[in-house]
């Protein structure tokens, strides 16, 4: 099961990588997260120009019908170049929501911009009770007359201090923690009695609390069928876990051959610290984790292109693995590299962070390996 | 878990638990002070032990230690850190504070033990070079002498705290042809000489602990010499001796599991699956420290019956970072998608963080905490200790 590319998606992934050679090394990135916004619009536009932004998207909907495979490829070259821009958060969550649960109309309204780098999107749909549940939403939004009225907090919006509209689950009917009753809103970011305190993520990015307080949102707004908002969140999950997933894997790429290349040439006891065999066979681990975490990626990218059952159980068992494998590769990149992986100057510890920020994102490798069991049918 | 105590000694704990009740300072009681306080911030508590005659429970008492039996020290020891207060200085107090009033001259001592004691002098540790980590042996900041100085070269590295630092003591080469072992030299340099440069290394959780010290051409009077000429080696493996007794960390990482059950209760609800795991995992890491505090407690036991721990202080640093690894990525987790936040170094209030207030240090102590097992001597090379030391391969 090893996935041959074809010429298209060898020419997506050849230019991503000569694109982030030429323009993301570890220097232009740092320059870019310490800047005043922590984003770069250039790059973004630069990504759109590629063709990236409209990758994933289907041809019926001015897409380049790349689907998951053509996430999976980029994704993986922006986990090598620790890109902080918001591609997961604007191009599959958001994007994907709109792709699969909009209407024509807000398809049309949306997609264009977002292929064409014109608009950043943020998803908000974690609160500070929720942890990883999709359904514990609290935030409420009432039905007067032509708009919903949104009231309640969203908690660590990644990307959200960035973005120009939002997608906010809220309940409509029922309990928290009820799986129907929460429905997706477009709400546009600048919206008077919306607010955001930001702050900023252990791997450089910026996110916020957002609260409102009796925002209005016209009804045309609410994105896809009301009360039925986890269904479309746990899809567009997948499709993140999946984009996820390659980013984690591209990073441990990266983490593994630094590790390589800095235990072939750092000398200790007059001897490299590659030759010491208690090192060997912690790298050898290293490499197999990072092979079973590839083909794990490829397995649920594929199964994702094809919209396989059981995909959403699929995409659990690879966050986990894939989480763990990833949390394995990054301590030891870390303690192979000595007190040079704790600084802030060498990429090792940035690379750290980010998996570690993905060990969180929709959930963490132990929360998925229990949802991985049960969404077990046979057990 | 509790040794057993003698009467006298049970009222010595009580008088060392009431001390710290009634004069700990408050405002060194900050989200994390490691951090968070200032030089002068961080020397208050080290001020009210110095009055109490209690600053160096190490030393003998000639030299202005309090006298105590090794159990007693185990007892202050074990209090403080309980009480999480904040330990002196070590690499004062701990480290070139015995290696000077065992190896050094009369008039080294009379110079510089007073002002260890009085907290006046802030000491920092040249011992880690770019090429020479876990093979310390290797240093290369060279020393030649020049009259009756010494002239100095060369790059320290990881130096913690050497912002605040009046002194460094520095593993120095002295003659570059013996082997590695035996051409090394223990030199005492003033942070105020001309040639000493201090550069911040931040490290991956935005804090400033650690610095490159660069010497150049630093002029180093003869009489800050230790003991002998290239006999220093003999002199840095006492002090790694001191350095690796106190990392079993029993105090901070009880401390520790008891904010990590507080975060779990208020933010993991009883009926979230989630919850039970959390059970399961602080109950492991429970066990893990009730396994080595027993450890600790036995080793103490014999060493006040004059039995040699050997390389105990290697077990208790493999064990006692491993598990404080373990609770701060557990805590790091307890707190779900705010672990996502860190706080902005340096600390101010005018920076926004989200989450419970207890879970405000939970990323920054998570990352911070990945280097226990790389300092100090790594965790790879205590395991080489035991392996040749103890199991004898």
């Amino acid at each position: 099961m090893d996935i041959q590319f074809t010429e298209e998606q060898e020419l997506l992934r050849s230019s991503v990588q000569r694109l982030l050679r030429d323009q993301y090394d570890f220097d232009a990135r740092r320059k870019i997260v310490a800047s005043e916004e922590g984003l770069s619009r250039k790059q973004w536009q630069a990504f759109a120009e590629l063709g990236l932004l409209a990758a994933p998207f289907s041809e019926g909907v001015g897409g380049l019908g790349g689907g998951p495979l053509s996430t999976m490829i980029i994704m993986q070259e922006f986990g090598r170049h620790l890109v902080i821009e918001p591609f997961v958060e604007t191009v599959v969550l958001a994007g994907g929501l709109i792709e699969n649960a909009g209407s024509p109309a807000q398809r049309e309204a949306y997609l264009p911009q977002i292929m064409a780098g014109e608009s950043i999107w943020a998803l908000a749909w974690a609160e500070g009770r929720s942890r990883y549940d999709l359904s514990n939403v609290s935030t409420t939004a009432r039905r007067q007359g032509d708009s919903y009225v949104l009231s309640g907090t969203k908690a660590a919006v990644i990307a959200a201090p960035w973005a120009d509209k939002l997608i906010v689950s809220a309940r409509t009917s029922g309990e928290p923690r009820d799986r129907s009753g929460v429905s997706l809103f477009v709400v546009d970011r600048h919206s008077a009695n919306l607010h955001l305190q930001g702050f900023k993520t252990i791997d450089g990015r910026r996110a916020a609390e957002v609260t409102l307080i009796n925002v209005q949102v016209p009804a045309s707004q609410l994105l896809g069928t009301e009360g039925e908002g986890v269904a479309a969140l746990e899809a567009c999950r997948d499709l993140a876990i999946g984009a996820l997933c390659a980013e984690a894997v591209g990073a441990m790429a990266e983490l593994n051959s630094a590790t390589l290349e800095y235990s072939k040439t750092r000398k200790q006891f007059g001897s490299t610290i590659g030759s010491f065999q208690v090192l060997q066979h912690r790298m050898v681990d290293m490499f197999i984790a990072h092979q079973e975490a590839l083909s794990l990626m490829q397995h649920l990218s594929l199964s994702l292109g094809a919209n396989e059952t059981g995909l959403s159980r699929l995409a659990s068992g690879a966050k986990s693995k894939i989480g763990y494998a990833g949390r394995f590769i990054a301590d030891q990149a870390v303690q192979l590299h000595g007190g040079m992986g704790m600084t802030d100057e060498l990429n090792i510890g940035h690379y750290f962070k980010r998996i570690s920020s993905i060990n969180i994102q929709f959930g963490d490798p132990a929360f998925h390996v229990l949802r991985f069991a049960q969404l077990d049918t046979a057990a | 878990m509790e040794l057993n105590l003698s009467s006298e000694d049970a009222a010595f704990r009580d008088e060392v638990r009431v001390f710290i009740a009634e004069n700990y300072p408050q405002e060194m009681r900050v989200p994390n002070p490691e951090t968070d306080l200032t030089k002068a911030q961080m020397l208050l508590w080290h001020r009210i032990l110095h009055k109490k005659g209690w600053i160096a429970p190490l030393w003998p008492k000639e030299h202005g230690g309090p006298g105590w039996s090794i159990t007693r020290r185990f007892i202050f020891e074990q209090e403080t850190t309980r009480a999480g207060t904040m330990p002196p200085l070590a690499f004062s107090v701990t480290m070139v504070g015995p290696v000077i009033y065992t190896f050094g001259n009369e008039a080294q001592k009379k110079k510089f033990l007073p002002r260890i004691l009085s907290g006046e002098d802030w000491w920092c540790q040249g011992y880690s070079e770019p090429g020479s980590g876990s093979d310390l042996a290797t240093v290369r900041t060279k020393a030649v002498r020049d009259g009756d100085h010494y002239i100095v070269n060369g790059h320290k590295t990881w130096t913690t705290l050497a912002q605040h630092a009046d002194w460094i003591f520095c593993l120095v080469r002295t003659d570059p042809s013996a082997k590695p072992q035996s051409g090394i030299s223990f030199l005492l340099i003033d942070m105020k000489s001309p040639g000493v440069t201090v550069r911040p290394i931040i490290t991956i959780d935005g804090s400033h602990e650690v610095n490159d010290v660069f010497l150049e051409d630093v002029r180093v009077p003869v009489e800050n010499l230790i003991g002998e000429e290239n006999k220093g080696w003999t002199y840095a493996k006492f002090l790694l001796g001191n350095e690796r007794t106190s990392m079993a960390g029993i105090g901070r990482s009880t401390r520790y599991i008891a904010k990590l059950k507080k975060i779990v209760k208020a933010e993991i609800p009883a009926d979230d699956p989630a919850h039970l795991e959390f059970v399961k995992d602080i109950a492991r890491v429970e066990l893990d420290v009730l396994a080595l505090e027993a450890t600790e407690l036995r080793v103490v036991a014999q060493m006040a019956r004059s039995i040699d721990p050997g390389p105990a202080a290697s077990l208790f640093k493999i064990r006692g970072t491993e598990i404080f690894q373990n609770i701060t990525e557990l805590t790091h987790r307890a707190i779900g998608n705010y672990g996502l936040a860190i706080r902005e170094h340096p600390v101010s209030a005018n920076h926004f963080m989200p989450g419970p207030d207890d879970g405000h240090t939970a990323s920054e102590k998570y990352l911070n905490s990945r280097k226990l097992s790389i300092y100090g001597g790594s965790n790879e090379i205590q395991r080489n200790i035991i392996a040749k030391a103890v199991l004898g391969l």
